[in-house]
Order: C-alpha cells, then structure tokens, then sequence
C-alpha cells in the first residue's frame, strides 16, 4: 500500500473518545478551513459572471444582479492580450494543448521504458544512473535557462537554413516544438522515478520465465508490463500533464507573442496596464486556464494525488 | 542481489541460443541502447547546461553569452550587494524576501498541514468531500492562484471593500499593493495553494501509526493531546523532514507566484532570487550576473536535495 492510498483510503481506527464539544471544535474548524480554501474560488467564479459595474462598484461576495456571460465570451474570443493582435485566449488555450499532449506521451513513454530497463535488465551502474537522472526533478531551471536558450536560438536558425534549402524546417525553431522539447527533457527525471518505482514491484519471475521462452526485450515490455501499468500511467500522465500546462517559466522565455502557451497569455491579459481593468474578464480567462487541470483532479483526484506523494516522497 | 545473477543467467542462455550473432549482442546491448538517449539528455541539458550556467557567471557576458574570464568578480559583486541596505540592493531585497516567504511558506504550510491533517484523523464524517476541497489548489497553476489572490487582496474591489461595505468601516488591508507589504501576500496565496499537500503527506503518516500503539495510551489515560504531542509526532518525524525538504525546495523555485500576485513585481518590491536572476539576464543585459544568481540558487537546492536523495536511495536498498 503506497503513501497515497493511506490518504485516500477509509478513515481510520482512531480511538475517538471525544465529547460532544469536542467534536463541535472539529468540525467548525475544518468546516471553516474548507471555507477558506474554497472562498478564492467562489469569489473568480462570481465576478466571472457580473457585468464590470457590479465588479468596481459592488461587493466581491455578492451574487450578480445582472448574470452575464458576457466576459467569458469576451475572455475567449476578443479581450486583448499584452500587445499581440490576436483577440482572445482561445488561441493560447490551444497552443497550450498543442504543446502539452506530445510532451506528456513523449515525456511518459521514455519514463516506462526508462523504468522497465533500470529494474529489470539493470546493469552495473544502474543506481548512479537513476541517481543521476532524479537529479533532473530538483534543478532550478533558472540554471539551465541560458544555455537552453542559446541552443533553440541555435536550432532555430538551423531550421531556417534547412528551409531555405528543403522548404520546411523540420519543425525546428517553432515555439511549440521547442517548448515540447524543453518539458520533454526536464520531464524524463519524474517520469523515470515514477515507472522505476512502480517496475521494482514486478514480479521479476515473470521476466525470467519470459525471457527463458525466448521472448525479446521489446516483445516483455509489451505483452508483459504495459498490460500491467494502467495505474502508473494514469499517475504519470496527470502529474506530467498538470505540470506542464501549468509551467509558467518555460513559456514565457521560449514563446513570445502569440505562439505563448496559456498562463503566459493569462498573465499578459491580466498585467495589460492600458484601457480599465476587466476583472470580469481576467477571472473569465483564469477560470479557462484552470478548467483542464481542475477537471482531471476532480475525475480522476485519487491519481492526481498519488502522482503528488510519488513526486514527493519517493513511496 | 540473486535476482540479477539468475537473471543474468537467463540472458547468458538465451545468447547461447543465438550464438555470438550481431542479434545475441543487440539483446544484450538493448536495454542500455534504449536508455542511452534519456540519460545522454539529462547528461547535456542537465548536467552541461548546469557547467555552461556556471561558467557563464565567471565570464563578464551582458546581453549575449561570452568566453572573456573575469575571475569571481560577479560573485563578489552579489556578496557586497549582500549587505548594501541603504538603499537595498536588488540582491539584498531578494535575499530578505527570499527568508520572509519561505519562513512563512514552510512554516505556515507545516502548520496546517498537520492541524488539518490531526482533525481529519478523528473519524470524520464527510471526510471524502472535505479532503478534496483542502488540496484542489495544488491543480491550478500558481499564474491563477496568483490571478484569483490579487483580486480577493485588491483594497478596492476585494476584501477590503467587501467587509466595508458589510459595515466594518475601519478595516483596513492594503498588502498586496504597498510594496513593502507584497511579499507577504505572495506567501498567504502560496500557503494557500500547498498547504493541502502537506496535509496529505501527514494524514499518509498518521494513518500509518499503528492504532494498538494508541489504543495503549488510551488505556494509560494519555489525553489526546499527550498521545499526540509525546507518541504520534515523534513516530511521524520523517513526514516533516519529508515535507520540509519539499517545500524548502518549492519555495527556492517559486517564481510564477510572485509575477501574478504583485503584478509583474513592480520595482523589485517583491523580488526572490529567481525574480533577480530573470531580470537580471533578459532585461538589464547582465546575464553573468544572473548566471551568478541562478547558481547560487542551484548550490542551494543542491545541498537540500542531494542528502535528502542519498538518504531515501540508501534506505530504499536496504
């Protein structure tokens, strides 16, 4: 049973010898935190739904009068990000899919077969070299951010040349290419210590009978554990697929203007120092930005944990 | 250990089989191949880029990276910022808000984190709903956590005006736009937003006390408080060290945070390293010193962070 499971399975065996005041304090107190972390919530959600009169000249916790819609769409569809011609987040909502659904299979697929060689056909250094890749999980990226630059400066203009002489850069030099090739990487370090702990747990016995029937490296990892790696995978893919929609830092040096991904465009939209500041509309966006990772929590929240724990504490 | 020498014997047969063939030394070589390319990554964009960060801040690059040498003279320029106070250097900012948040961060985190985690321990009613609602938070990115706080903090429109107009006239919360009290509000949000996960690393803990050991104190007529303070905590101190490491690290990281709740830190009043570092490089020209900086900061996570690792592989393989 792994930490997580402790989290989410039932509660406890605890003696409760409490009184009924007791109890009372519990449950007020929890009951009060859960209103803490919910108001920020309830509060974007409500001034998402007010025309910007009610926002400046009412109270943030009073439901709207007047229920509109009107700044989602604006949100969506026309508000002005930063500078960029491009109206609305609709379009950095999608770079943002456009950008996470490659770098999580690409990222996740390396990380179980990673995982599956590290513990079932380990090698003399095997543990160096895991220690060494989950290395990559704790790195500021703030050291690595320069050099990472010049290299996709670097491989831009390569892209170029090779344009100018084949007609098509190979994807080289476009934002999003980079961005998958920049999560991709920094990626590898979780994905790895994810399948790694999770293939340390496989029956080994059933590798060997394989491997004496004459089955290859290939043919185990596919009839053998992938058909047992459900779970894990969902774990990976939520843990990658939250992490890099939500990245922040990534986006916002190696893709400007209108190839940014979501948060990038969610904090030019809210720092756009001209014109009245739409409230109504910036919590609009936010809500939008949040929407994808938030639905994976609530669908799938018990995996979403787990990839939290596992990230952690290694269990 | 046997494991590997019967596994390796397996393999040994099956090249047998295939004899000394190009195809007995691919399987044999497979598993490494397959690796190679993750490892050879990290090795350049990890490890070189790290070396390539660190000898940036040993050159005098501006705008644009160089190979011109100037010795530890970046270095000696953050360590005289260090104490330059009157006014407060950029670094010297940095480094103070850098201890307020992540005093506040670490502390408040571990604080409420094990509070909530105690209380849902208590054979709560309705545990299923609450738990959810204590760590959605750590789904949103910190770009909305930020978003969302900056609004609710806003004197004019947030908190403030609301409890205003409720008819408490003279309350008064102006953090998030006076710069001196800014950093304090990134540290409320980010409280906010990981205290949830760290109540899921305790409640992990505290369901893994075994329940005879509690049973015994009952019996010998420990309060709670005692069975908490004196049997449970003690049993649960590798969950702080745990949780301590994490969010040490993620406090040393925190960046987005600060961006969103201070709108762009406007004149570096809520500047952290990786705030200065950023600047620094891409928008004062003086990549050697932001080279400096960020290494600074690696040195740093390094120390939290190999240890800790080094730790928890040893007692893995135990």
């Amino acid at each position: 049973m792994s930490a997580a499971d402790l989290v989410t399975s039932a509660p406890g065996r605890r003696p409760s010898g409490h009184s009924l005041t007791t109890r009372i304090v519990i449950y007020g107190l929890l009951l009060l935190f859960a209103f803490v972390y919910l108001v920020p919530l309830a509060v974007m959600v409500l001034t998402s739904l007010k025309p910007l009169d009610e926002v400046t000249g009412g109270n943030m916790f009073a439901l709207p009068r007047h229920l509109t819609l009107e700044p989602w769409l604006r949100a969506w569809g026309e508000a002005r990000i930063g500078v960029s011609d491009t109206r609305g987040i609709s379009g950095y909502f999608f770079n943002s899919v456009k950008m996470v659904v490659p770098a999580v299979l690409i990222s996740t697929l390396l990380g179980a077969l990673n995982g599956y060689v590290l513990t079932k056909w380990s090698f003399p250094g095997h543990k160096l070299v895991f220690g060494m890749m989950l290395f990559a999980c704790f790195i500021p990226f703030q050291s690595v951010i320069i050099p990472m630059a010049v290299i996709l400066g670097a491989l831009g203009r390569f892209g170029m040349t090779l344009a100018d002489f084949t007609g098509w850069s190979f994807g080289l030099g476009n934002a999003t290419v980079n961005l998958v090739i920049v999560h991709v990487i920094y990626g590898l370090g979780f994905t790895t210590l994810f399948f790694r702990n999770y293939y340390a747990a496989f029956p080994t016995e059933l590798i060997k009978a394989a491997m004496i029937d004459g089955a290859s490296f290939f043919q185990i990892f596919r009839r053998i554990l992938l058909p047992n790696s459900t779970p894990i995978f969902i774990v990976t893919v939520i843990y990658q697929f939250t992490n890099i929609w939500n990245d922040f830092l990534f986006g916002s040096t190696f893709a400007a203007g209108d190839t940014a991904p979501m948060t990038v465009a969610l904090n030019n939209l809210v720092n756009t120092s001209t014109g009245v500041v739409e409230y109504n509309t910036n919590m609009a966006a936010a809500i939008i930005a949040a929407a994808p990772t938030l639905l994976v929590y609530v669908i799938a929240g018990r995996y979403f944990v787990r990839g939290l724990m596992a990230g952690a504490i290694k269990g | 250990m046997t494991a590997t020498t019967e596994r390796e014997a397996a393999t040994g047969m099956t090249r047998q089989q295939l004899g000394p063939s190009l195809r007995g030394w691919l399987q044999d070589w497979l598993p490494r191949l397959v690796l190679a390319p993750s490892f050879l990554l990290v090795l350049v964009f990890v490890y070189g880029f790290n070396l390539w960060t660190v000898f940036l801040s040993f050159t005098n690059s501006r705008a644009f990276p160089t190979t011109n040498l100037i010795g530890f003279t970046n270095y000696v320029r953050l360590w005289n910022w260090t104490f330059e106070t009157d006014p407060p250097s950029n670094w010297y900012t940095a480094l103070v808000n850098m201890g307020l948040f992540g005093g506040l961060y670490i502390f408040f985190c571990l604080f409420l984190g094990l509070l909530l985690a105690i209380l849902l321990d208590q054979k709560i009613r309705g545990e299923g709903i609450l738990r959810p609602i204590y760590l959605y938070p750590l789904a949103l990115s910190f770009i909305v956590t930020g978003t969302a706080w900056k609004l609710f903090l806003d004197p004019r429109i947030g908190l403030e005006n609301a409890l205003h107009d409720w008819g408490w006239i003279s309350f008064h919360f102006d953090w998030v736009v006076d710069p001196k009290m800014m950093i304090y509000c990134v540290a409320i949000a980010g409280i906010w937003q990981s205290s949830g996960f760290v109540m899921a690393m305790f409640l992990a803990g505290l369901r893994g006390v075994d329940g005879e050991i509690l049973k015994a104190a009952q019996i010998d007529g420990a309060s709670a408080y005692q069975t908490y303070r004196r049997i449970v905590i003690p049993i649960i101190r590798p969950v702080f060290f745990s949780a301590l490491i994490v969010l040490a690290h993620m406090a040393i990281k925190s960046y987005d945070l600060v961006l969103s709740v201070t709108g762009k830190n406007p004149g570096g009043a809520a500047e952290l390293p990786s705030t200065f570092m950023y600047s620094y490089t891409f928008t004062r020209n003086q990549m050697a010193v932001g080279s400096a900086s960020a290494v600074i900061m690696l040195m740093t996570i390094a120390a939290i962070m190999v240890p800790y690792i080094y730790s928890e592989t040893r007692e893995k393989s135990r």
